[in-house]
């Protein structure tokens, strides 16, 4: 077996009821490295691309990744692969926390389930112990309660909790997957697929132990790594000071903070939700994930004059009237995409996704796409129940719970903004590629940023080709974001990096201080494999091009690798971007050729014959 | 006074990456649940402390064995002989503070014995939470939970903070 590896899989069919321990694919844990990578190769080798996402046949993967559970600095994640509601394509969102290092304790590498189950239930794994129990007394309840009601029932106060909230059973199309209350695989409406089968949570409690290849090595690499990043400005200094909302002003500052649904990219109220008054005012304590040194993640408060409105009354308990977060996507899309500019709103919005299991960033700009509609008069009160202007917080905190549970209006925008502007003849609203809503980051102002969304493999996301990276940050070196040149070759190297990435059990927030050949010493002291860079950027091309082969069999295809009118053909209104469109058609064909596609975006005969996907 | 470990509370960031590395110097593997120093939850995970042993002077694990298999390491930690422990127990039950462990690896008790004078906690810990000085023993976790309990206990009950 590989190190790394505990080598056994489990396997559930809800809807039989059974449970089977199955060895771990090793031939292909070596080619795909593992998480992302490994679970689009058991997708594509079981799962039907042309099933509906919520069918009993559509797989539901949680994998881990070779350096998940060891004391590799951010070997936290797990991959939630599945088809998603969202877009009908291949999904992959990863979670942090300590769930996916409980998961590898307790023997276990990944995670298939298949079928639907009958009635209710949740997933019980305590080391050998595994087996499906009763949840309808958990069915309804939020993620808060489900995680103390599953601690307590079991007696085992250590279980990690990974779980759906009442978004996920009422299969809104971007419902999350949370695990330790806070930490969400949260886009592509995976908590919709997890809804879809009546699995209320997965509950795991592991005192095993994760063992690598080479210890001695290993721990040199992993030493090594940790003063990397101790000395890198970003993960030393800004993620940790001021978590990821330190992007809130920078990115404002480059007028590249979509506002209002896309309308203008400056908000006016950035400041007053940025990280610097975050952390200045609001900030309790950093809160890590399992094993990571950056510890970027934030407990923050409502301050007193301000409690009595955003409160969170209906809960039993609340950290001291707060929550974790607010991330800087989460502030950008119930924020500046809303116009909401009240940070005290947008901790307590934070905190209602996170227990209704709610994806923060489509629900900021569905709601977004649905206040344009509204003040262009596309939608009438009746309808809405009440005033959907921008900038009211009222609206974000009402509609959040009715999203959740589809009452009224709220059962239209659990549907997405893209089903939902076009149910009201505008489709031009919708701020997406493939169904899923934009992040937090106007690709007008960050070319790069638009060819990296328009050829995402599942819809829109920042996480797959982080350009912002060079064009804004200037890591590894600082690009024009407003020009297209070289845009389409960093495209392509980020994209298969952060597949890579995904695939090692790493957190991708680690290449803001260190650069994948810097990693790779620890990967290969871990699994024994001999892998190079030049194998590692491969199996991240290999993993690219399978989502890419995977999502032409479901029936998306390359015609879908594009833009809205808004991006491509009106100009910034204002700010430092004024008059900026994104220039797609200048990259795209570059990247084909990148690539090694055809013209019009297909993968090759020869491409796949190289990757070994003949 | 003896160096040992000063946990502050306050700078912990619930990494574990303590407890990943004392599971190591026991087994050459990643094994919390092995681990003699644990990140304690308070306040539903907005809180952490790590706690173990602070090699309290009753010692009261040195009391109860029965055969005298705890000693005084040259680090003045009070530390398991291997060879000489039985298995029994009764320093697990004896110690108040819940800092002592029974393997089921190798039906003996295990505890913190400070590294004998390196604690790998110390080292692997990214944000200073675990220093090993010279500082008095004493119980600071009770107390700590307390005051942190103290200050939220208007909010649970649904006050205004």
């Amino acid at each position: 077996m590989i190190g790394g590896w505990t080598g056994t899989i489990l396997r559930v069919n809800l809807t039989r009821g059974t449970i089977k321990k199955e060895p771990l694919r090793s031939d292909w844990a070596r080619d795909y490295v593992g998480g992302r990578g490994l679970g689009a190769r058991y997708l594509w080798e079981e799962g039907d691309p042309t099933v509906d996402p919520f069918s009993p046949k559509n797989r539901l993967l949680f994998v881990t990744g070779p350096l998940t559970g060891t004391n590799a600095s951010c070997g936290a994640r797990y991959m939630v692969v599945t088809k998603g509601p969202l877009t009908s394509t291949i999904t992959t969102s990863n979670s942090g926390g300590h769930w996916g290092a409980e998961l590898k304790f307790a023997g276990y590498d990944m995670i298939i389930l298949e079928g639907r189950a009958p009635r209710p239930c949740y997933l019980w794994i305590h080391n050998d112990q595994v087996e499906l129990r009763d949840a309808e007394h958990l069915w309804g309840k939020g993620v808060w309660e489900t995680e103390e009601t599953i601690r307590e029932e079991s007696g085992v106060p250590d279980a990690i909790v990974a779980t759906i909230g009442p978004a996920g059973e009422n299969l809104v199309r971007f419902a999350a997957i949370l695990n330790d209350l806070h930490r969400a695989a949260g886009r592509s409406g995976v908590g919709a697929v997890m809804g879809s089968k009546l699995l209320k949570a997965i509950a795991v409690r592991g005192t095993g132990s994760v063992r690598v290849a080479d210890p001695r090595t290993f721990m040199a690499a992993s030493w090594a790594m940790k003063a990397r990043l101790k000395a890198s400005d970003v993960t030393a200094e800004g993620l940790p000071t001021y978590g990821t909302e330190v992007l809130v002003n920078v990115i404002n500052e480059h007028g590249a903070l979509p506002t209002r649904n896309h309308q203008v990219t400056v908000f006016e109220h950035a400041e007053e939700i940025s990280g610097e008054t975050l952390t200045e005012t609001r900030l309790v304590a950093n809160k890590a994930c399992f094993a990571c040194t950056i510890a970027c993640g934030r407990v923050s408060q409502i301050p007193a004059e301000a409690a009595g409105r955003y409160m969170v009354a209906t809960r039993p308990r609340n950290w001291r009237i707060a929550g974790e977060g607010v991330e800087y996507e989460s502030a950008w899309a119930m924020g500046a995409d809303c116009g909401v500019g009240d940070l005290d709103a947008l901790i307590k919005a934070n905190w209602l996704c996170n227990d209704l299991g709610l994806d923060t960033i489509s629900f900021g700009a569905t709601l977004a796409a649905a206040m344009e509609l509204y003040e262009k008069g596309a939608v009438a009160d009746e309808l809405t129940g009440m005033p959907l202007r921008f900038g009211s917080a009222e609206a974000l905190l009402t509609m959040a719970e009715r999203t959740a549970y589809r009452q009224g209006f709220g059962d239209l925008l659990a549907e997405g903004s893209q089903r939902l502007t076009a149910r009201f003849g505008h489709p031009e609203f919708f701020m997406g590629v493939r169904g899923q809503e934009f992040p937090a980051y106007d690709s007008r102002a960050i070319q790069g940023m638009g060819l990296g969304y328009a050829t995402s493999n599942r819809g829109a996301c920042h996480l797959k080709a982080y350009t912002v990276s060079a064009e804004i940050l200037g890591i590894p070196k600082k690009m024009d974001p407003h020009t297209t040149e070289g845009k389409a070759e960093i495209t392509k190297i980020f994209q298969d990096v952060a597949s890579a990435v995904d695939s090692t059990g790493l957190c991708v927030f680690l290449t803001f201080g260190v650069g994948l050949e810097e990693m790779l010493p620890q990967l290969v002291a871990a699994t024994g494999v001999p892998y190079t860079m030049d194998l590692l950027t491969q199996a991240g091309e290999r993993t690219w091009n399978l989502e890419r082969l995977w999502n032409e069999r479901a029936g998306v295809g390359k015609s879908s690798d594009t833009l809205p009118k808004r991006i491509l053909e009106e100009p910034i209104p204002s700010g430092p971007a004024k008059g900026q469109v994104n220039r797609l058609g200048e990259m795209l064909p570059e990247y084909y050729r990148l690539r090694g596609w055809t013209e019009d975006g297909t993968v090759t005969e020869a491409k796949r014959r190289e990757l070994g996907l003949a | 006074m003896a160096k040992q470990l000063r946990i502050i509370p306050e700078r912990c960031t619930g990494c574990i990456q303590c407890e990943l590395a004392c599971s190591w110097v026991q087994t050459g593997t990643f094994q919390p649940a092995r681990s003699l120093i644990r990140v304690h939850l308070f306040d539903d995970q907005a809180s952490y402390a790590p706690y173990t042993c602070f090699q309290c002077d009753e010692a009261w694990c040195m009391t109860a064995c029965p055969v005298n298999a705890i000693t005084i390491s040259p680090v003045a930690a009070k530390a398991v002989v291997p060879d000489c422990c039985v298995g029994c127990g009764l320093c697990v039950i004896a110690c108040p503070y819940g800092t002592v462990w029974y393997s089921p690896d190798t039906h003996k008790a295990v505890k913190c014995d400070l590294c004998a004078g390196d604690p790998a906690c110390v080292v692997a810990c990214p944000t200073g939470a675990i220093e090993y000085v010279e500082t008095p023993a004493a119980d600071w976790l009770g107390p700590w939970a307390v005051d942190l309990n103290k200050s939220y206990a208007g909010i649970r009950a649904g006050a205004e903070p």
